[in-house]
């Protein structure tokens, strides 16, 4: 139903969309030229080569691209109809619509309920209630909610008040997602989300893709082509032409694997077969 | 093929023997470094022996006045001038230094932060009798504009924070660059404001580092002799406001050694060695506070 979904929405407006973009470091051109529209709803897979510009082109979608020192960006990227390059933007607000997942797990060196309640809070995201009890009661239900969508609960309802640094990787990893669902973003990024989990680990969190699928956004760097394979609905390869990045190819799960029309896509994918 | 394992094995035992060498060296100057700091505590006993021995060290602390040629040797108002120029000094510098360290690490423009860091570290360079002229000639004039005599707890305090200012920030800086990037990339994912990055997860995390930066510039503070010498008057006596003239532990060692014969020159040693104790009592202190940082993997566990 989701796939049928999402590309019923690929014909309409999508969601987030880049136009011309191109990502520079100091002098060093990253990827450029890259055009890409995701629909709302699914999941969008990039793949490619180390070193093309994946995680550089994940990182100007909530314009985390920022907090680089001589980083520049040229293009537009729309996000439901505003351009989010333009300084007016509010990258506070933006974040907050756009959630990030990072390769490397990184939950705050603070207690797994902390790390949950400070976003919350932060954000003011839980009503204030007539009695301070009655705040942390609704802030403990957000909490489990959001523990349970990312299948952790069962695992550390009795240690929330214990380190997040004491989890597994794989627990860390989805308490980071957990983290970021928290705030109720319209879209997810992951970049190489399994790279430091083993393949159970791995499993669970591209379970827990799934199931967030027709709710939330996705847009998923991975190394993985099995991976991708199983839970994009579309793929984007990009690839290093003359010392840059560049989109080379996008389409659906399955044309890409089995009708790519660049020979690049095919080599690489066949390789991913073999 | 046979050969070849011979000369991989060759290459290992090299390897083994430089390794082997290198060890030894490094512990040779490490116990050498030791020997020496074991031999300076040991000569300052010996030489305090004898005053330790004839009067007792109660003595230090119950005469009433310093007055060594006639027999009367109370440390205490040394003791506590000491202490309230490198309190009062830290306190001063603490906030400033730490503001310094926040502002180079967090908030601050490349372009600024770049010729700040390099101010710090040229205050840190420059000698503490630079220092002390400069308050001689403009600090205390002023104050004492504001207050007779000018020479005074005040002025040894503010120069005295102006020394360790440095020694507060760059430590501080160094503990702040320590906290990995990926705290920061979290919380901007999730639109943290500044003010909860910063005193929610950077600063307790950089806590163990920033309280050794301030126990070790307060040591700094207590051993500091020339500047404070120069600005604080140099009276033995309980000070009974901050534009009393003071007399430090250290000023009093350069001010006498020169001249001081037996017990004398044996309580001078004395007050040396309580220098010492405190000093080492500090990083003792900033040693453990450390440690502590380590052992709980610097996790904060905040209310529950
Ligand atoms: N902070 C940075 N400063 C300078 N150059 C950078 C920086 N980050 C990335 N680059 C360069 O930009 C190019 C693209 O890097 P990017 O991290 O986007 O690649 P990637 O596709 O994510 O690779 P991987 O699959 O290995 O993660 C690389 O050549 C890299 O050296
Ligand atoms: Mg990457």
């Amino acid at each position: 139903m989701t796939t049928m979904m999402s590309a019923a929405t690929t014909c309409t407006q999508p969601l987030l969309e880049a136009k011309h973009l191109q990502l520079s470091y100091g002098q060093q051109v990253a990827f450029h030229d890259v055009s890409l529209p995701i629909a709302s709803g699914e999941i969008m897979a990039i793949v490619g080569p180390s070193g093309c510009g994946k995680s550089s082109f994940l990182s100007c979608l909530n314009r985390m691209s920022d907090l680089v020192p001589h980083c520049h960006v040229q293009g537009e990227i729309h996000f439901n109809g505003t351009n989010i390059l333009s300084p007016r933007t509010d990258t506070l607000l933006l974040r907050r619509r756009i959630g990030m997942i990072f390769q490397k797990p990184n939950p705050f060196p603070l207690s797994v309920w902390e790390n949950l309640a400070l976003p919350l809070r932060e954000h003011g995201l839980v009503k204030s209630q007539t009695s301070r009890r009655a705040f942390r009661q609704a802030i403990h239900q957000a909490i489990e909610a959001v523990l349970r969508d990312v299948g952790l609960w069962e695992e550390v309802k009795n240690r929330l008040h214990s380190s997040a640094l004491a989890l597994s990787g794989g627990q860390q990893q989805r308490l980071c997602i957990a983290r970021a669902l928290i705030l109720q973003p319209e879209v997810l990024l992951l970049d190489e989300p399994c790279s430091a989990l083993d393949p159970l680990a791995s499993a669970v969190v591209e379970e827990l893709m799934l199931r967030l699928r027709p709710r939330y956004t996705q847009v998923v760097i991975t190394h993985n082509l099995a991976q991708a394979k199983r839970i994009a609905d579309r793929i984007a390869v990009f690839w290093v032409q003359q010392h840059k990045g560049q989109l080379i190819e996008v389409g659906s799960t399955q044309q890409i694997f089995n009708a790519p029309t660049h020979e690049l896509t095919a080599a690489y994918v066949s390789g991913g077969k073999g | 093929m046979q050969t070849f394992e011979m000369s991989q094995l060759s290459s290992l035992r090299r390897a083994h023997r430089r390794d082997r060498i290198l060890r030894h060296s490094l512990r040779l100057l490490g116990s050498i470094t030791g020997l020496l700091v074991l031999l300076i505590t040991l000569f300052v006993l010996q030489e305090a022996w004898p005053a330790l021995q004839n009067l007792g060290f109660i003595r230090f602390w119950t005469d009433g006045s310093w007055h060594p040629l006639e027999g009367s040797f109370g440390l205490m108002p040394m003791v506590l001038g000491s202490g309230l120029i490198a309190l009062g000094a830290t306190a001063i510098a603490t906030p400033l230094g730490l503001l310094s360290a926040l502002f180079c690490q967090c908030y601050g423009p490349p372009l600024l932060v770049v010729p700040y860091r390099r101010l710090l570290e040229l205050l840190a360079g420059i000698p503490s009798v630079v220092y002390g002229f400069w308050g001689l000639v403009v600090l205390v004039p002023q104050i004492n504009r504001l207050h007779p005599p000018g020479q005074s707890l005040l002025a040894g305090t503010l120069i005295l924070s102006l020394m360790i200012l440095p020694t507060v920030a760059l430590l501080a800086i160094a503990s702040l660059a320590q906290i990995p990037s990926s705290y920061w990339q979290g919380a901007a994912a999730l639109s943290l404001s500044r003010w909860t990055t910063l005193t929610r997860i950077i600063l307790p995390s950089a806590r163990s580092g920033l309280f050794t930066a301030v126990v070790l510039a307060t040591g700094r503070a207590l051993g500091e002799t020339m500047a404070v010498l120069m600005v604080c008057g140099n009276v033995v006596q309980v000070p009974s406001s901050v534009f009393d003239p003071v007399r430090s532990l250290t000023a009093n060692i350069a001010l006498e050694m020169a001249y001081a014969t037996g017990d004398h020159r044996a309580v001078l040693f004395v007050s040396g060695l309580v220098l010492l104790a405190i000093v080492a009592g500090l990083v003792v202190m900033a040693e453990g506070i450390s440690n502590q940082g380590m052992s709980s993997e610097s996790v904060i566990v905040h209310e529950r």
